[in-house]
């Protein structure tokens, strides 16, 4: 018998037993606390006012004119603006529902990991507007490469712990984050930042993210139809658990994630756990794993720090195996570039990691537009903003 | 009688408390490794405890992490691991315990891991990361091949956990009863001690909760220390496990006569406290 919080084969709780309690406890908060119509209410009321939600949609039209010239494969190109929300992306919505359990459970200090720095600036958003001392462990290298988040999150008052060991990227920081929660368990919460970890942690974070399929879903249909088509890019995977959940009831809509292929994923320098891992255990839960045939997890490698995890959350690894969802990855040049195509066609900056899923609209849109004999309304989770890889973007497109 | 549980008859006929030795198998390397847990081994100590080297030892501080980085670029696997554990055991009878983190088990295959093991002498496995709702399938292959999954609790493991894990933990038939592992702190493995003497009581509790010998780890790092987490001769723990203080002697080490001294001279130190007149 399989124990608590399983898709499938996939998730569970492989953690040292110093943390079971400690997750027993959160999953209790989260069945019992979480649901409650005044919790409910002062959630939803800071994802109004403080967060700034809903966020909009906003058509696509120039650049699906240039991803299809001759219209034959998009019919509309929707974008769900989880950069508009109050610190540039998605995660501050599971940062501020985290952090308001936390408090409710009488916990008094925070900690959280972060990639790309997305997930610890809403961490030390959340933590300095409710008034609790937080701190972010970040992999050394990603605090090169993502410099103004540091400053943000320093700004907002909380400390950056540089993480040296391993690759020095997101791994390694959830490591170190690990560390520090199985010595300060008694008084610590543990902010996850994706929709993977130990359970309830997925069931957690997919539950506070699916705001954001569930306000699209109810855009579209305001809008006449469903599309026929979510895109979204997949690291840990939280931003496409919170659109795939509003759409996995719907037969007729295809969900695409969008891996990072890194420099190929016949090289040994990507991150594409789903199209590339075998099933393992990493962090608590058990899934696809980029590791080696002796079980040691391979370092992962993408220009997009919130990508580069040789991980994935365990309800992803589901939906790959029962064919609900459909996996894809596109490369480090790519995303770039469509990076850049988006600035340019729409006047907006998306991060590295939401650039991913831009790059594969024109393969999944000729694909689904084959598949159904017309061409595809498709809606794509446009989960951050780019300021943070300005320097990236600006020196790879400076001669473009 | 299991070689495991016989040596636990013998230390409780004799009034002795158990010295378990955590060593980073791979760390110099794989064949130092051997040497060194046979110099454990004569100089007292009782169990070995044959750490595979995870590329993600969550569970672990910083000198069992530098130690298991240092075992990996020497090659060390896990069915390298339990290749140094049969040349152990070709040398000595000592109950031998392959500490592991899950994923290497799972990616080679839990059947093919308990079977590898029986091959190689082990008696007991203990995955750190396997809480026991976890382990069942494990439990079974491995119990088929005679060999026991060893039970963690911890500080945090409250009236109700402690029972859970108790009743997932039963030795099934073929099994030994071996031990439980009882984590003394809150905390990574090498932290500084906490309150030894505390645990040692707690030890107690759970000896008498689970009915199986127990070892106290984590904090232990000196003869002194091992004595008070041994607690009194009639109570307190069953023995003691220490890696950390281990790993860090090798670590700082010049050479490989210089390790064989250091782990000599220190598994002396705790052997000689552990048998001390409390």
């Amino acid at each position: 018998m399989l124990g608590a919080g399983y898709f499938g084969q996939f998730g569970g709780r492989f953690v040292a037993e110093t943390l079971v309690p400690a997750l027993e406890e959160l999953d209790r908060a989260r069945q019992e606390i979480l649901p409650t119509p005044a919790f409910q209410a002062e959630l939803h009321e800071l994802l109004r006012s403080y967060v700034g939600r809903p966020t909009p949609l906003t058509e696509a039209k120039r650049l699906a004119r240039r991803i299809d010239p001759d219209g034959g494969a998009i019919a509309e190109l929707l974008l769900k603006r989880e950069d508009l929300c109050h610190t540039g992306a998605h995660k501050i919505n599971n940062a501020l529902g985290q952090l308001l359990l936390a408090k409710a459970m009488g916990k008094t200090r925070i900690i959280a990991e972060t990639g790309a720095g997305q997930h610890g600036v809403a961490t030390a958003t959340a933590a300095a507007l409710l008034g609790l001392p937080c701190e972010v462990y970040q992999g050394a290298l990603d605090m090169e490469r993502q410099a103004p988040n540091v400053a943000r999150m320093r700004l907002l008052g909380a400390r950056v712990v540089p993480v040296e060991s391993g690759s020095r990227t997101l791994k390694d920081a959830m490591n170190e984050a690990l560390r520090d929660w199985v010595t300060n368990v008694r008084t610590t919460y543990y902010c996850v930042g994706s929709a993977a970890g130990p359970h309830p942690y997925p069931t957690l974070v997919a539950s506070l993210q699916r705001i954001i399929g569930d306000e699209a879903r109810a855009s579209c249909i305001d809008r006449g139809a469903l599309p026929d088509v979510v895109i979204a890019c997949v690291g840990g995977g939280s931003n496409a658990i919170g659109i795939f959940k509003a759409f996995e009831g719907d037969a007729s809509v295809s969900l695409y994630g969008v891996e990072a292929a890194g420099l190929g994923i016949d090289t040994d320098k990507h991150a594409a756990t789903l199209s590339r891992g075998r099933i393992g255990v990493l962090h608590g839960a058990k899934s696809y794993v980029l590791c080696d045939d002796a079980g040691q997890v391979t370092e992962a490698h993408s220009v997009s720090a919130g990508l580069d995890y040789p991980g994935v959350g365990p309800e992803h690894a589901r939906l790959r195996d029962t064919g609900r969802a459909t996996y894809v990855s596109a490369t480090d040049t790519e995303a770039l570039d469509a990076a850049l195509e988006v600035a340019r066609a729409e006047g907006i900056v998306v991060a590295l990691e939401t650039a991913h899923a831009f790059a594969a609209i024109g393969a999944i849109a000729r694909r689904e537009a084959e598949a159904r004999g017309r061409p595809a309304r498709i809606l794509v989770c446009l989960s951050g903003r780019g300021d943070k890889d300005l320097d990236t973007i600006t020196a790879y497109g400076g001669g473009k | 009688m299991h070689r495991i549980d016989q040596r636990f008859v013998e230390l409780r006929r004799a009034g002795r408390k158990a010295l378990c030795v955590y060593l980073c198998v791979g760390d110099p390397s794989l064949e130092a490794s051997g040497f060194l847990a046979l110099e454990a081994i004569d100089a007292g100590a009782d169990i070995l405890e044959l750490g595979v080297p995870f590329s993600d030892p969550t569970a672990d501080g910083p000198t069992l992490a530098r130690a298991a980085e240092r075992a990996i670029a020497a090659g060390a696997t896990l069915e390298r691991v339990l290749e140094v554990a049969s040349r152990i055991r070709a040398r000595s009878e000592a109950p031998l315990v392959l500490f592991t983190y899950y994923n290497p088990v799972l990616v080679v295959g839990e059947a093919k891991v308990a079977r590898l093991a029986r091959e190689a002498g082990v008696d007991a496995l203990l995955v750190v990361d396997l809480p026991p709702e976890e382990a069942g399938p494990l439990r079974a292959v491995c119990a088929a091949e005679g060999l026991g999954v060893v039970p963690l609790v911890s500080p945090t493991s409250h009236a109700a956990r402690v029972e859970a894990i108790r009743h997932a933990s039963m030795p099934l038939d073929g099994a030994p009863r071996a031990f439980v592992y009882s984590i003394s702190m809150t905390g990574v493995t090498g932290a500084s001690p906490s309150d030894l003497a505390a645990a040692a009581r707690d030890a107690e509790a759970m000896r008498r909760a689970f009915d199986r010998p127990v070892l106290l780890g984590f904090g232990i790092d000196s003869g002194a220390s091992a004595r008070l987490a041994a607690g009194e001769a009639s109570g307190g723990a069953d023995g003691v496990v220490v890696g950390t203080a281990l790993a860090r002697r090798i670590e700082q080490a010049a050479s490989g006569d210089e390790q064989r001294r250091a782990v000599r001279a220190f598994v002396s130190e705790l052997r000689r406290a552990l048998d001390e007149p409390a």
